[in-house]
């Protein structure tokens, strides 16, 4: 029972990468996703149920479909991989920062969902109410849209960074599984069990796994409940 | 002097309106869904007219031939609204000072303080917007209005959504606006008791055209 909970350093470091790739994740979409939320709740535009689609595939589609486009664009002999690497020396395919991306692509959607969500729940007059006292609209989105949209974006944050923490398929299709590299917690889990002797060291990485969840979720839940407090409205 | 010319047509409703105003302080009375909002609403630059022409003073805020249109936050035109419309996540001092914050000239005309103590909000400075009666609200949302330092005031039914003895308490400081600030004032209005109170100007709104336009003696 007791060496369920001694972890080694092989394992911890499975968890640091883990962390990292999740949040560099929710690093790279915080910004695009947000825009692309405001643009699906304020605007209406020709073409705005394609966008709207495109950013929803991945949540549809089996991860292995984006995994394998991420490979055919991003790879290094892709259509804009064999120019990032020609050009920038950047190399994507089978790196940590092909993980980010991979999970990035994955984790978009859920992002976006939350914060259009969010954004469209606020008061439009309150808008109006802070253009008519002479706040140009962008200034008018930073101090009220976003503040007042605020939980829902955090909710998005903890989706995505959960996401990214459980993405498996179009990692795994991306950038392989390649130890110290690219093996997030799923992708360790899934090799130990397909090992002898395997079946202790998966089991301590799905604790790891579930606490890591459950942490997520309470974190969650606590600044959720900060950021109605901040705008005003008592939550429970 | 503001010269308002507007047509607008929209599947159910018409609106025509031609105004010139040049009392300090003009009623638009008129039945609910007779347009009043809407006439606001294009002053403000919140809806766009088909045609027409709106100019304060010496500056034109629209004109389609001119194709001049200014966003609304370059009107410089105070609006007051029925429910307020404070900030929530804001203290009142906040919801103040934001009109403050971002101008462009900075000619404050009207000190935080002296709206302050006008309105008697000092002792609601440090209050969330949730926190305030229905009245106080509306006393914020009058002084937060007049800090943006507008050369026009608009206020929208501002107090229907309140009982008499609110609207008692509030006139009295929308009569000491009128009378002490030096802001030209629309109030919009579907109580002529409210409106006898604030001024004798009162322009008449019915299915989208002006009545009548008269001063009462």
């Amino acid at each position: 029972m007791f060496e369920l909970l001694q972890f080694t350093p092989s394992e911890l470091s499975i968890l640091a990468l883990s962390l990292k790739v999740a949040g560099f994740c929710v690093l790279l979409i915080l910004v695009p996703a947000i825009i692309v939320a405001w643009i699906l709740a304020r605007k209406s535009f020709y073409g705005k149920s394609l966008l709207d689609g495109l950013v929803h595939l991945p949540l549809v589609l089996p991860p292995v479909v984006p995994g394998f486009l991420l490979l055919l664009l991003l790879g290094n002999q892709g259509l804009i991989g064999q120019y990032l690497h020609r050009v920038f020396g950047v190399s994507l395919a089978f790196t940590w920062a092909g993980a980010v991306v991979a999970s990035a692509v994955m984790a978009f959607p859920l992002m976006v969902r939350s914060a259009r969500l969010a954004i469209s729940q606020v008061d439009r007059n309150l808008e109006v109410a802070a253009q008519s006292l002479g706040t140009n609209p962008m200034r008018v989105f930073f101090t009220i849209t976003l503040p007042l949209a605020m939980p829902g974006v955090i909710t998005g944050l903890i989706l995505a960074f959960s996401r990214s923490l459980g993405e498996f398929g179009a990692t795994i299709t991306f950038v392989g599984n390649i130890e110290g590299e690219t093996r997030t917690l799923p992708l360790a889990i899934y090799s130990y069990t397909q090992v002898p002797d395997g079946d202790l060291p998966a089991m301590r990485l799905v604790i790891l796994s579930m606490a890591l969840a459950l942490g997520a979720l309470m974190v969650s839940d606590k600044l959720e409940r900060n950021a109605y407090k901040k705008i005003g409205y008592a939550h429970d | 002097m503001i010269e308002v010319r507007a047509q607008l047509k929209r599947q159910h409703f018409e609106l025509d309106v031609d105004l010139h105003l040049d009392q300090r302080v003009t009623a638009i009375y008129g039945p609910s869904g007779a347009g009043k909002s809407t006439l606001l609403s294009i002053i403000a630059g919140i809806i766009t007219p088909d045609h027409g022409r709106i100019v304060i003073g010496e500056e034109c805020l629209f004109d389609r031939v001119e194709h001049i249109n200014l966003p609304i936050h370059k009107r410089r035109i105070g609006l007051v609204f029925q429910d307020g419309r404070l900030f929530p996540h804001l203290t009142v001092e906040q919801n103040l000072s934001y009109a403050l914050k971002y101008q462009t000239q900075q000619n404050h005309q009207v000190a935080f303080k002296e709206i302050v103590d006008l309105l008697e909000v000092s002792e609601l400075l440090k209050q969330r917007p949730h926190q305030l009666s229905g009245g106080e609200k509306q006393r914020v949302a009058l002084g937060r209005a007049l800090l943006s330092a507008p050369r026009l005031l608009m206020l929208d039914e501002p107090l229907a959504s309140l009982d008499e003895r609110l609207k008692d308490q509030i006139l009295p400081y929308l009569k000491k606006v009128a009378d002490e600030i030096n802001i030209p004032m629309i109030y919009v209005s579907h109580s002529s008791e409210e409106i006898l109170q604030m001024t004798n100007h009162i322009v008449k709104v019915q299915s989208g055209k002006v009545k009548t336009s008269f001063l009462i003696e």
